[in-house]
């Protein structure tokens, strides 16, 4: 499939292709959090046709359709990726993998990554093979994430790194991590920060789960003692950690707000989720805030569209993702609240009639902590948009 | 579809009409007028009319520039923001659209003279407090070849001013939309005096002659016609309330940076950062949602009903919090009648009815999404 074959080609194209490869299975709107495959070392498939289904995607470069071929994608442009989508949740396919080396680590390499990098970490993320989590936060950190105390000492082709990091996203399941590491101890915190990339196997990394409200354990702490880190392993220049790690929480940022907005589980209306436990939505106060937040949801969906037209004409986001960061992880909470009201009794067990909708709910309540708190995108808004004083 | 980002055509034109109507159209402007109790300029109106404004939606083989309904948003937000007095979307969006349907000499003509600046229109269908097209109860009695209007319409907006209205009356079957000069025998207008300062009538028709000549598309089809319109002119709206709570928005945060107490500048106070930057993100959301009303009006009309109900709902919901948020940071003075911001705070309260409130649109929403 080229660049240039026209949007109406390419719709018919891939929608054949998709008609003869997804397997039905994989066609599953309510999809359950077990049906999500991450993929990594020590990955087993659930399913046949979830290794089927990867397994196609990654030889069409499916599973990471924007990026360019040679690292294991599709090449797609803007136009094609917005069919890619529309064509996938048509027919309800799940995602063939989902993971942070494709949300997070991958955009960040594509942009910062030397060529050998790119060619060395992306395929594996493409195809699946490597698992990545993310090492930002520390204890007494949180969202003030230059003050990071983790440390790496220059020892000629290597790094000594030690130190903790925690709120590490699936880290006891995942193969490497990338991290930011203080390097230069002296200089102000932005610029004393590298960005380095760890294989969780290597001697003097240490994880452990914490237990979350939600009654699941994503979370990890993770510690560094005496870890050796090639010099090879650096993402961008020393000390210029910061650059990486702002660009990366951009994407982040991002990816959280469109959760948010309700794009993904195929885009659903929030009536018809609500219409699965009730016959219909007939509480006044009920349905007057299921309205209101399928509108924002809507209105939310759009300025993602319009973020993304921008910064395909050359207009990046900048500073203007904490927006979308704080919107849609607001908003992403108060539907999950709808949700819980709409379900009544049945939503109040752990794997009741409604799976585990109360897990759900619960796991919301981090959309407005992690990657930056709703105070700390409303204060980058008014400081670095509306240029109020500091 | 065009993309969700303006065009180098759109972005000029924008600026082209920040630049004019700062000059010509200021806030100050509307205090003048309401102090002299006048609710139209026409001198004004002309040179809207020289600019291609009027004939925004008119085509160009009837003199007008046909640039459409994102462009027609974007001058609706531009006069929104200096709360610019015109009858622009009554006459060049609504009118123009609902005379576009019907492709005779007649509505030919007419489209001639709303582009040349010579014909202004105002849509007469509120009966009730509520907007409710299809609840219209004023009748339209077949008589011989014609019909006889009777029946009471009110908040019909530029409805004192309008050289013609466009009237919804309930036929044999159905409901007919009429094109009548203002002045006919029968028609008596009486001006209200709105909170906004700007024209709306009360109009009774007594026994109102009108003849086939006088139907709009076809009899008991006025649906057919109207609906268009009532959707351009919902969008037009809802661009227009957001340029009103941009213009608000900048007044507020030029105020807070300026204005000190406990010894700084308020600016600094995280409480008011905080509620000024969430203003900020709910105006950046809104103006999504009204590009792409704009966009599907132009590329897909026929589907643009849930787009247009979504920009209208949003526009409604942020003007409101724009205008409240103006007034409590500016403190006492934003309650004054001699600063600016009251005069936001009536044009959003009148703009949040006119053509369906917050909770008629959002109903249309919930309809289009299965609720």
């Amino acid at each position: 499939m080229s660049a240039e074959s026209t949007p109406e080609a390419f719709r018919a194209e891939l929608r054949a292709w998709l008609e003869e490869n997804c397997p039905q299975e994989m066609r599953d709107g309510k999809m359950t959090e077990e049906g999500i495959c991450w993929g990594g070392k020590n990955w087993t498939f659930t399913s046949d046709a979830q290794k089927v289904w990867l397994e196609r995607c990654a030889a069409k470069g499916y599973t990471v359709p924007t990026w360019p071929t040679e690292y294991g994608g599709a090449g797609l442009n803007r136009a094609q990726e917005k069919i890619f989508y529309q064509e996938m949740s048509r027919i309800n396919a799940r995602r063939p993998v989902q993971s942070f080396g494709i949300w997070m680590l991958g955009p960040a390499l594509l942009h910062f990554g030397s060529y050998e990098q790119k060619l060395h970490y992306l395929p594996p993320i493409a195809r699946g093979e490597v698992r990545w989590c993310q090492g930002y936060s520390e204890p007494g950190a949180g969202s003030d994430l230059a003050s990071v105390q983790t440390r790496g000492e220059d020892k000629g082709d290597h790094w000594l790194v030690n130190g903790q990091k925690i709120w590490t996203s699936y880290a006891d399941k995942a193969d490497w991590i990338f991290a930011l590491v203080r390097t230069d101890r002296e200089a102000p915190k932005h610029k004393g920060i590298s960005f380095l990339l760890i294989d969780m196997e290597d001697p003097g990394v240490e994880t452990r789960p914490i237990k979350m409200i939600s009654g699941i354990s994503p979370f990890c702490e993770t510690f560094f003692t005496d870890v050796k880190v090639p010099k090879d392993q650096i993402v961008g220049e020393e000390n210029r950690g910061w650059d990486v790690a702002k660009y990366l929480l951009t994407h982040e940022r991002e990816m959280i707000s469109a959760g948010g907005a309700g794009l993904s589980g195929g885009g659903r209306a929030l009536g018809a989720v609500i219409k699965d436990t009730m016959e219909d939505l007939t509480d006044a106060t009920l349905r007057a805030d299921a309205m209101r937040c399928e509108i924002d949801s809507l209105a939310i969906g759009l300025t993602l569209e319009r973020y993304k037209d921008q910064a395909e004409a050359g207009q990046g986001a900048g500073d203007a993702s904490a927006m979308l960061k704080y919107m849609g992880t607001e908003l992403n909470k108060r539907r999950h609240e709808l949700m819980m009201t709409a379900g009544g009794s049945d939503a109040l067990e752990w794997d009741g009639p409604l799976g585990n909708r109360a897990g759900d709910w619960l796991r919301t309540k981090a959309n407005s902590i992690e990657g930056g708190t709703s105070e700390v995108m409303l204060s980058i808004v008014s400081r670095r948009v509306l240029g109020l004083p500091g | 579809m065009e993309k969700l980002v303006l065009t180098e055509e759109e972005t000029m034109l924008a600026d082209m009409a920040r630049g004019y109507l700062d000059g010509a159209a200021p806030v100050a402007k509307l205090r003048k007028m309401r102090d002299a109790g006048e609710t139209h300029d026409a001198a004004l109106w002309k040179e809207m009319a020289d600019m291609g404004w009027a004939g925004v939606l008119v085509p160009e083989a009837q003199g007008g520039s046909d640039m459409g309904h994102a462009a027609a948003n974007l001058l609706a937000g531009e006069m929104g923001k200096t709360l610019t007095v015109s009858p622009f979307i009554s006459t060049a969006v609504i009118a123009a659209t609902a005379l576009r349907q019907v492709a005779d000499t007649r509505a030919e003509a007419a489209l001639a003279r709303i582009a040349a600046g010579e014909a202004t229109y105002a849509l007469a269908v509120d009966e009730g407090i509520k907007f409710d097209p299809e609840a219209a109860q004023m009748t339209a009695r077949a008589d011989g070849n014609g019909f006889r209007l009777d029946g009471k319409k009110q908040f019909v907006v530029d409805g004192a001013m309008a050289d013609r209205l466009l009237v919804l009356a309930r036929s044999d079957n159905g409901l007919t939309l009429f094109d009548i000069p203002a002045d006919r025998a029968g028609v008596t207008r009486d001006r209200s005096n709105m909170i906004d300062a700007r024209d709306a009538a009360r109009i009774t028709f007594d026994n109102v002659e009108a003849t086939g000549e006088d139907v709009l598309g076809q009899v008991d089809q006025a649906m057919t016609v109207l609906k268009p319109a009532l959707m351009a002119g919902q969008g037009a709206l809802a661009a227009e309330m957001t340029g009103l709570a941009a213009g608000a928005f900048d007044m507020t945060v030029g105020y807070i940076k300026e204005r000190k107490q406990f010894g700084i500048e308020i600016a600094r106070f995280q409480a008011l950062q905080h509620r000024a930057a969430h203003l900020w993100c709910e105006i950046e959301v809104t103006a999504s949602a009204i590009l792409n009303a704009g966009r599907m009006l132009d590329a897909d009309p026929e589907n643009a009903a849930l787009a247009v109900s979504l920009a209208k709902a949003r526009a409604t919901q942020t003007a409101t919090l724009a205008v409240q948020e103006g007034v409590q940071m500016h403190g006492g003075i934003g309650m004054t009648d001699a600063y600016d911001m009251g005069f936001y705070m009536k044009r959003a309260r009148v703009g949040a009815e006119w053509l369906g409130d917050y909770s008629y649109h959002a109903e249309q929403v919930a309809a289009a999404r299965g609720f």
